[in-house]
């Protein structure tokens, strides 16, 4: 596995394990961190702190007993079906469970010269991946709140660094970027925002409604 | 608390589920409602995160840390699939599909204890402004935004008071690594 060098902030991974993370930021999340042995330890640590906070709270007395008389029609679960054995080289484990193809066989959208899209269910935020041919520039977002940026192919490079697959970036809002796909393979990316993506540039906003963007 | 579980995953001990029930069911259900579930929701989940606990005993496992942050990730997941009708994006920790040289050693699970008293500790003694934004991340559901909302601070200031706590706490539990 190649090396990981850009992990989610702190804060993201303390909202990741508190369960309070946007669903779509979730996703990018969870698909880091199964490729991310470094991320698993740190969320042990704040799992444990989520684990202590509850314990801190007063007791809530509870009006019934225990459901004893339930606990005969409880099997007892095996090993839970879990995505491990889906997911390729591409596409991690969690991933998997909203792409059931290859990266090349997803329906791919133009956007706009050496720019496609494909739009992800979730319940909160937008999510989508996308695809940036060799050498070109990253459309650039217009994006109020959290974004995360998760390579599943190739390159991108900018004033923070270069990101490979398995990177994930996690800019402040503040921070102005101008991500260019690898010059030879080019990139494919997971994209979540806590808002509508805004793609500036690409197509006139009044397309906008027809394309979901 | 391990025991009691491994009471239930192995004998199917009726008598350990009602001693976890007891010992758990109250912060749990007062989890619930801080979470904003009513009194009589809070306690059906309470209740479910029990009964889930009984049927997935036998996937616990000891060196993945504590049982009682295995049952916190169980209530966790609960009410991210009832009370915000999402899906939970992290997995229960398990003993399957990792690579052995990948996760904790037998002698980090000895310390599971030890790093929860740390946690502890550390969390009482960060400055109340850090205090305020881990809780209501962890027990308001709160996303950094709604934070900075409800406080009327810039989201950087949310964010570093949250990167801020975390250190302190990985420092306490850096030897324990």
């Amino acid at each position: 596995m190649t090396k990981i060098s850009h992990h989610p902030d702190d804060a993201t991974l303390m909202s990741f394990a508190a369960g309070s993370l946007t669903e779509a930021l979730s996703v990018v999340v969870a698909s880091h961190v199964d490729r991310c042995q470094q991320c698993r330890r740190d969320l042990t640590l704040l799992t444990t702190l989520g684990d202590v906070l509850m314990q801190g709270l007063p007791a809530a007395p509870l009006d019934a007993a225990a459901p004893v008389m339930k606990l005969r029609r409880q099997e007892a679960d095996v090993a839970e079906p879990r995505p491990a054995a889906l997911g390729s080289k591409e596409i991690p484990p969690s991933l998997a469970r909203l792409i059931k193809s290859n990266l090349d066989d997803v329906p791919w959208r133009r956007l706009g010269i050496g720019v496609w899209h494909h739009r992800l269910p979730s319940a909160a935020g937008d999510l989508r991946l996308l695809k940036v041919a060799a050498g070109r520039r990253m459309p650039e977002h217009g994006h109020g709140g959290s974004e995360l940026t998760l390579l599943l192919r190739g390159a991108y490079a900018d004033e923070t660094g270069v990101y490979r697959a398995g990177d994930l970036a996690d800019l402040d809002d503040e921070i102005e970027h101008k991500p260019v796909a690898d010059p030879v393979a080019g990139c494919i990316c997971l994209i979540a925002s806590e808002k509508p993506a805004r793609f500036k540039g690409l197509i006139p906003r009044i397309v906008q409604p027809l394309t979901g963007m | 608390m391990a025991d009691l579980l491994r009471r239930v995953a192995e004998r199917r001990d009726v008598e350990a589920f009602r001693l976890l029930y007891a010992s758990f069911g109250p912060r749990l259900k007062s989890y619930m409602m801080r979470q904003g579930a009513n009194a009589d929701t809070a306690e059906e989940l309470a209740q479910e995160t029990l009964l889930t606990v009984w049927r997935k005993a036998p996937l616990y496992a000891e060196d993945k840390g504590s049982a009682s942050t295995w049952i916190y990730t169980i209530a966790r997941n609960l009410r991210i699939d009832r009370l915000r009708r999402e899906f939970a994006w992290q997995e229960l920790p398990q003993g399957h599909d990792e690579t052995p040289s990948d996760d904790p050693t037998p002698d980090e699970a000895v310390s599971t204890q030890e790093r929860q008293l740390r946690v502890r500790a550390a969390l009482a003694e960060l400055p109340p402004d850090q205090h305020e934004v881990v809780s209501l991340s962890y027990l308001d559901d709160l996303s950094h935004s709604e934070i900075a909302d409800k406080l009327g601070l810039p989201l950087g200031t949310v964010k570093s008071r949250m990167r801020l706590a975390y250190q302190k706490i990985k420092e306490r539990v850096a030897d324990l690594k």
